[in-house]
């Protein structure tokens, strides 16, 4: 996949240049709050991605949004780089209404594959020269199309068993003469990190094909943020993607998507509260990844595991504090957080110092019982390896892709919040393998105790007359019809990028979530093909995924 | 514990020994002079209803299923680790097979296609087995009861016994529930187990329909499915 880049693919790229490139494939224009739109024929996908992949330096597919007007369907390809977060393209492909067909782009981008499935499940796009075009969130024998506008929500459904009926009624050999053996691995298994159910069929104790069926967890966020009103009720909404603590993280992926598209500004104050609060997110999500981590290689429920839920207790008791609650925060508004810092101020900062104080000595613990660990070095060193030029094309993002050594990271190289302002370091390891992204995700944690108590320090000094929380925002949010925007933060586990498309109306015409992990799940075929079953697992740990966002 | 001590056991509380007992003990291990023999008294039988006695040692012993569905898990985690320690109930042993568990809670929202699995997974359990439904969506589907592909309440598959609210509820919360189903159970009291709305059937037995007609090429006859008729959910 590796591709020789023309000397000027870094140089920043402007819609005429980017024009140019597509030729007579453009047929249209449209502008996106976030970047050009270049509408172009359906047969024309792959080689249009092509060019801006090989030519121009567009070499991250983030997302695919699918959608049905009244007249046509739409599928639009957001395209950035993986150098230049804020270089960014979309590739508008319209579709016929009444034969929506439109070239997949699986060919240039492997994540795609994921991408496009998710589209058709929900929105009925048929992909041509798609490798298998099947649904993947919803049953195998669902009808209709639920995100399409005919779709009656009230008609019955059948769903089978099948696959689970009985694994052990009959010999599970896969074909005739062959060795190997179908193991169905979930959806209820300690190991998989909620219900995923994942297809592996082994030689030994080789994996020789391994597939994850996810959809076990679809709950219709879309759905549920296109019925909810911008200003208030879309907000509860993000805390439940990825639960692992991540709430803040989540909430301000809306937030900001939210606000670029109704031109909400944010005071400096509320900055500050939304970083520390969201770091201190992170370091709770990742301290339940070490420990689930621990959980997964050598079935550590007794010390490592109970650490990390110790750190996390602690880190929860803060984000109670200032949130008013343990897990489903709810705390961001648009324009800012809904109320200050808890009173009295000094406890609070205390609180969060003695946790950041204690944290290089409970860290230390982790590295003495796991880095160091032999056994863990043994399972985790070398195994689970997903290259730099693979992980790309699966649109890999956060510890997953700077544990394969890539340099990247919304918070600096899209910048938003306070995180400009801030001495911090983006951490990225080479190894490529399963000890890399633990190493990443334990390094991260010390990058997010840097961040918070420097946020502590200014709101400690922060005059007191100048606390504002929240700007002026208008009770209700009404953007202009057909306004389009896509914008991308950095969650616990990746990119978290959301597209709006507003209607005129207080609710968003179309609201796409672009999951973190449901890119980075698509590596571990990748990772685990050829390899040991016990290395699959730990390789699926590695990649931390939370159900919650991969199903959405 | 100080080596002149020769009753380990007896603490100061415990030592108002009676006539019998001293006669009891003389010659006795001191081992066998312990608190369960003072709660005793002099008589080394007890008096009660077997059922009785098996429904205190059922709830008194929980072996609880290892089940992780959505957010409400992680409280769930939290509540079997360290700080909340659900052990100490005599509940907070986690086993990963539904054929060695008790109780199974249910922490999350339920899906049209998780549906049939959960109620698999809850056939495979032995009786007596009870159910803790934990957090809205296993009340009525919570926030996302408007939802295309959610079922609305974890009752609407299997008999719940105890109904935790809170979105997700507090490892406090859960632990009161806990405690709350271990008195039904020491009551000798659980959920009847009647037919479910959504149950699992052979395909071949639905009612035929339009919708039947149209899966009939994909479904076999003898392959269980659920029905989901969403028009009739509460």
């Amino acid at each position: 996949m590796s591709v020789e880049l023309p000397a000027d693919a870094d140089a920043v790229q402007t819609p005429a240049e980017v024009a140019d490139l597509l030729g007579d494939l453009v047929i249209g224009r449209e502008e996106h709050l976030n970047a050009p739109g270049f509408v172009i024929k359906p047969n024309s996908v792959v080689d249009a991605l092509r060019r801006l992949r090989d030519q121009a330096g567009f070499d991250h597919l983030s997302c695919v949004t699918a959608q049905e007007y009244e007249d046509r369907y739409e599928s639009i390809y957001h395209l950035t780089s993986y150098d230049d977060r804020t270089q960014e393209v979309s590739i508008v492909v319209p579709a016929d209404k009444e034969n929506p067909v439109s070239q997949s782009a699986n060919e240039v981008f492997r994540t795609a594959d994921w991408h496009e499935r998710e589209a058709y499940d929900l929105i009925g796009i048929e992909y041509d020269d798609h490798p298998d075009l099947r649904r993947i969130l919803l049953p195998e024998t669902w009808q209709g199309h639920p995100l399409g506008q005919s779709y009656d929500q009230d008609q019955p459904q059948v769903v089978p068993l099948r696959e689970h009926q009985n694994p052990l009624l009959e010999d599970q050999t896969a074909d005739n003469d062959s060795e190997t053996m179908y193991l169905n691995i979930g959806p209820h298994h300690p190991a998989t990190h909620g219900v995923l159910h994942i297809k592996t069929v082994l030689d030994g104790e080789q994996v020789v094909d391994l597939e994850p069926d996810i959809g076990y967890l679809h709950r219709c966020e879309e759905q549920m943020c296109q019925n909810s009103t911008y200003r208030y009720q879309i907000m509860p909404y993000p805390d439940r993607w990825d639960y692992i603590s991540a709430g803040l993280l989540n909430e301000w992926a809306y937030a900001r998507t939210a606000e670029e598209l109704a031109d909400i500004e944010v005071p400096e104050y509320a900055q500050i509260i939304r970083t520390m609060g969201a770091e201190l997110c992170r370091m709770a999500a990742h301290f339940l990844a070490l420990g689930t981590f621990a959980l997964d290689i050598y079935g550590d429920f007794t010390a490592l595991f109970m650490y990390s839920i110790r750190d996390r207790e602690k880190v929860q008791n803060i984000l109670e504090e200032l949130t008013g609650q343990r897990l489903m925060f709810n705390y961001f508004r648009l324009g800012g957080v809904v109320w200050d810092l808890p009173e009295p101020r000094e406890d609070f900062f205390e609180m969060t110092r003695d946790f950041l104080e204690d944290l290089p000595t409970a860290l230390e613990e982790y590295h003495d019982m796991m880095t160091s660990n032999e056994i863990l070095q043994v399972r985790t060193v070398d195994t689970g390896v997903l290259p730099p030029e693979v992980a790309k094309s699966y649109g890999a993002t956060g510890p997953v892709a700077r544990g394969s050594g890539i340099d990247y990271d919304v918070r600096r190289d899209d910048p938003y919040g306070y995180y400009e302002n801030l001495d911090w370091d983006v951490v990225t390891e080479d190894g490529c393998d399963n000890f890399s992204r633990l190493l990443v995700r334990m390094r991260e944690v010390e990058e997010s105790a840097k961040i918070v108590e420097q946020c502590i320090d200014l709101l400690e000094d922060w005059p007191e007359d100048e606390r504002n929380i929240q700007s002026n925002v208008p009770r209700t949010i009404k953007p202009d019809d057909d306004t389009e925007i896509y914008k991308a933060v950095e969650g616990a586990k990746g990119e978290l990028g959301i597209y709006i498309r507003s209607d005129g109306t207080e609710e968003p015409g179309r609201f796409k979530i672009r999951s973190p992990c449901f890119s980075n799940l698509q590596t571990l075929p990748e990772m685990s093909n050829g390899e040991y079953v016990p290395d699959a697992i730990a390789s699926l740990g590695s990649l931390d995924i939370v159900l919650g966002e991969v199903d959405r | 514990m100080s080596s002149d001590n020769q009753q380990p056991f007896v603490t100061d509380s415990s030592k108002v020994g009676t006539a019998t007992r001293e006669a009891r003990l003389s010659g006795q291990d001191n081992r066998f002079n312990s608190r369960l023999r003072e709660a005793f008294g002099s008589s080394p039988f007890i008096l009660t209803k077997f059922d009785k006695f098996m429904n205190w040692v059922r709830g008194s012993s929980m072996f609880m299923l290892q089940f992780g569905i959505a957010c409400c898990s992680i409280e769930m985690m939290h509540t079997y680790a360290v700080k909340h320690d659900l052990d100490r109930f005599g509940a907070g042993v986690p086993r990963a097979s539904p054929r060695q568990a008790d109780v199974i809670i249910i922490p999350g929202t339920i899906v049209s296609k998780f549906a049939p699995r959960m109620k698999r997974v809850y056939d495979q359990m032995p009786e007596p087995k009870f159910v803790i439904g934990m957090g809205s969506c296993t009340i009525s589907g919570g926030p996302f009861q408007e939802g295309y592909n959610v079922v609305k309440g974890a009752e609407e598959v299997i008999p719940v016994d105890i109904h935790i609210p809170g979105c997700p509820p507090r490892p406090e919360a859960l632990v009161y529930g806990v405690a709350k189903l271990q008195e039904r159970i020491a009551n000798g009291e659980s959920s009847p187990v009647t037919v479910k709305p959504y149950e699992l059937e052979e395909f071949g037995d639905l009612e035929r329909d339009e919708i039947i007609d149209q899966l009939a090429e994909e479904i076999d006859v003898e392959d269980l499915v659920m029905r989901y008729n969403w028009a009739d959910s509460p």
